[in-house]
C-alpha cells in the first residue's frame, strides 16, 4: 500500500492542516509504513464477519427527553476570541 | 427533443423533542442566541453524547407511518467537514444502518389516480447551528442554539415525474409528520426543509441523467416554482448540447432565480466512519409495539373517516384530511355548523384563501372553527345570504366582533325570508317591468328563461335593500311568471 503526495496534500486540505513541501516526503514515508502495517489485516478472511461498529460489546443507553442543562452562555463566551450580541464571531464565511 | 423529468426528495424533519439529540439542552424556538448551547453542543473537550430516547421513538413512529422496516440495531457515523456552525467538525449521522429502512407513501394526483412513491430510507442525525452573515464588522455571527437539534432525513427514490407529483409527495409527508406530532411542520422557520434532486433524460431512456440538488425551498409554492425553473435550466443546457454539472443550487423564491452553491466534486469527501463516542443503539419489539400503539390517526385513515362520517367527496376529504390542524379546524366547524358540506366549502374556500393571502398557518388563524361553525349555521338556516356571510366572515377575521349573531344584528344582514313580504316585493317589481315579463313569457327555451330571471334579481335586491332571501325570491319569481 502506498500513499501519493497528492493524497497527502488532499488529506491535509480536508483536515485544515498546513503541510509544507519538506514535510510531505517524511509524511509519505511515515503514513506509508502505517498503511502497510494496517494492510497486514487484509490477510484475514472477514467474509463472514459483520463489521464492528464499536470495540465495546455493549449497547447504548438512552436518555429521557428532559431538559437538564441551564444557560451558561457567559461562562462559555468568556473564553471565546470574539462575541457580539450573544453570537460567536468567526472570520467571514461566504458560500 | 422530448425529455423525462426525474425527481427525488430529501427532507430534513426537525423532531419536536424537548431536548437535543445528544444533550439535555432545550430546543425551544426563539431563545436568545447561544443560551441553549451547552458543553456537548459546543464540542468542548471531554464531553460525551447521550442519545435522546424520544428522538428514536419519533423516528420509529415515522417509519411505521410510511410502511417501512425498522432497523433493530442502528449505528451512528461521523460525517466530517469544516464549517463554523458545526463546532465538532463533523455531523453525527447514520450512513450504513439507518433506523428506518425502505418504505413508501401513496400520493393523490390531480387526475384522481394515486401513485406510490418509495422511501429509500430515513436516518437520525443532528442539525447544525446557524450562521448569520449580516455585517459584524466583516465577521460572521454564529448561533449554536440549533446545533444538536434532532432531525430525521428522509430520502425518497426518484419516483416523481413532475412538480405536481413532487409537491403532492412533500405535502403528504408534511401531513404525516404533523399528524404524528413529531414535527411542527413550519417550513418558513426551517422545521421541515425540502431538497429536490432533479435530472432529465431523453424520453423513454433507461439511463438517468446527471442530477442537481436544489435547496432553500421554504414553501410548497417555491418548491413548485424551483422545480419548473430547474427543469427549464437543464433543458436549455441539454438542448444546446451542453452537460449538466452535478451541484447543489440555492433557490431564491422572491426572484425566481437559482445559483450554484457548491459543486459536489469539490467538497464531497466526508470521510464517514463509525462514531467512537456512541455505542450501537438497539431497539426491541416492545419499543416498536409501544410506538405503534401510540400512532394517532394518519391522513389516509382520516380521509376515509371524513368520507364516511361527513359524506364528503374524495377530493374534499383528501384535502381536509391532509393536514392535522386544518382537519381539526374543519371538524370543529362541522360539529358546530351541522352542515358538513357547507363547512367544508367555507374551510377550503374563504378560510383557506384568507390564510394563504396573509401567509398564515391554521394555528395563527384569528378565528376558531366553532366561530366559523356558527356562521355556517346561519347560512344553512337562511338567516343570511352568501354575500352577507362574507361580510360576517370579514368582521370575525378582523376581530371587529367575535359573535356571529351580534355581527348579523349590528350590520343588519338578516335576510327577509317572510314569504308574504317577499311576494309583495316581487309583485311590485314585476308590475314595473312589463316588457321583460312579456319577453320571459314568450320565451320557450327554459335555459334562456333561467338566464332572464337574473334581470329581475337586481331590482328585487334593491327593493329589499339587499336583505331579501335570493333563493326564495327565485322560487317566487318562477311561480309568478310561470302562472
Amino acid at each position: 500500500m502506498t500513499i501519493s503526495r497528492e493524497d497527502i496534500e488532499k488529506v491535509a486540505v480536508l483536515a485544515r492542516i498546513r503541510v509544507d513541501e519538506a514535510q510531505v516526503s517524511a509524511l509519505e514515508k511515515d503514513l506509508g509504513n502505517i498503511l502497510d502495517l494496517v494492510d497486514q489485516l487484509s490477510a484475514a478472511d472477514t467474509d463472514a464477519v459483520e463489521p464492528m461498529a464499536h470495540p465495546l460489546n455493549a449497547v447504548q443507553r438512552l436518555r429521557p427527553d428532559e431538559v437538564t442543562e441551564t444557560n451558561q452562555r457567559e461562562a462559555f463566551q468568556a473564553i471565546a476570541p470574539a462575541t457580539e450580541n450573544g453570537l460567536y464571531l468567526v472570520p467571514r464565511v461566504i458560500e | 427533443m422530448q425529455w423525462d423529468i426525474v425527481i427525488g426528495l430529501e427532507i430534513h424533519v426537525q423532531l419536536a423533542t424537548r431536548t437535543k439529540i445528544f444533550s439535555g439542552s432545550s430546543t425551544a424556538y426563539g431563545a436568545e442566541p447561544n443560551t441553549q448551547a451547552n458543553a456537548v453542543d459546543l464540542a468542548m473537550p471531554g464531553t460525551l453524547p447521550v442519545p435522546n430516547e424520544q428522538a428514536f421513538r419519533y423516528a420509529v413512529m415515522f417509519g411505521l407511518a410510511v410502511n417501512a422496516e425498522i432497523e433493530r440495531r442502528s449505528v451512528f457515523e461521523r460525517k466530517n467537514y469544516f464549517y463554523p456552525d458545526l463546532p465538532k467538525g463533523y455531523q453525527t449521522t447514520q450512513l450504513e444502518r439507518p433506523i428506518v429502512g425502505p418504505g413508501y407513501v401513496d400520493i393523490d394526483l390531480a387526475s384522481g389516480d394515486t401513485k406510490r412513491v418509495r422511501i429509500h430510507h430515513a436516518h437520525l442525525e443532528e442539525d447544525a447551528g446557524k450562521s448569520l452573515h449580516e455585517d459584524f464588522h466583516g465577521m460572521t455571527g454564529i448561533d449554536l442554539n440549533r446545533a444538536g437539534t434532532p432531525l430525521i432525513e428522509v430520502v425518497t427514490e426518484p419516483d416523481m415525474a413532475n412538480a405536481d407529483e413532487a409537491v403532492a409527495c412533500a405535502r403528504k409527508l408534511h401531513g404525516i409528520v404533523t399528524s404524528l406530532g413529531i414535527c411542527d411542520g413550519d417550513m418558513s422557520q426551517g422545521s421541515m426543509r425540502f431538497d429536490v434532486n432533479i435530472s432529465l433524460k431523453p424520453k423513454g431512456s433507461e439511463t438517468l441523467g446527471t442530477r442537481t440538488e436544489t435547496k432553500n425551498l421554504n414553501s410548497f409554492r417555491f418548491m413548485e416554482q424551483a422545480i419548473a425553473h430547474e427543469v427549464e435550466r437543464q433543458m436549455d443546457i441539454l438542448e444546446e448540447g451542453g452537460t449538466i454539472v452535478q451541484e447543489t443550487r440555492l433557490y431564491n423564491g422572491d426572484r425566481d432565480e437559482s445559483r450554484s452553491m457548491r459543486t459536489k466534486e469539490e467538497a464531497n469527501d466526508y470521510r464517514y466512519f463509525p462514531c467512537p463516542d456512541l455505542l450501537p443503539v438497539e431497539i426491541d419489539d416492545a419499543f416498536i409495539d409501544e410506538a405503534r400503539n401510540s400512532l394517532p390517526e394518519l391522513p389516509d385513515a382520516r380521509k376515509t373517516r371524513f368520507k364516511e362520517q361527513y359524506g364528503l367527496n374524495d377530493y374534499d376529504a383528501g384535502l381536509l384530511a391532509s393536514d392535522s390542524k386544518l382537519a381539526a379546524f374543519f371538524e370543529a366547524t362541522a360539529e358546530r355548523g351541522k352542515d358538513a358540506k357547507l363547512a367544508s366549502n367555507w374551510v377550503q374556500g374563504e378560510f383557506s384563501a384568507r390564510l394563504n393571502a396573509e401567509e398564515k398557518s391554521v394555528a395563527d388563524s384569528p378565528i376558531s372553527g366553532a366561530q366559523l361553525g356558527d356562521l355556517v349555521v346561519r347560512i344553512a338556516d337562511n338567516t343570511i345570504s352568501s354575500a352577507g356571510a362574507k361580510k360576517v366572515f370579514e368582521a370575525l377575521w378582523s376581530g371587529e366582533n367575535d359573535n356571529v349573531d351580534a355581527i348579523i344584528d349590528a350590520k343588519g344582514l338578516k335576510q327577509v325570508s317572510d314569504t308574504g313580504e317577499l311576494e309583495k316585493m316581487v309583485d311590485e317589481v314585476l308590475a314595473s317591468m312589463p316588457d321583460q315579463v312579456a319577453q320571459y313569457q314568450q320565451e320557450s327555451d327554459p335555459k334562456k328563461q333561467k338566464k332572464m330571471l337574473g334581470g329581475f334579481m337586481g331590482p328585487l335586491m334593491k327593493a329589499s335593500k339587499g336583505q331579501g332571501n335570493p333563493k326564495l325570491f327565485n322560487e317566487i319569481l318562477v311561480k309568478k311568471l310561470g302562472g
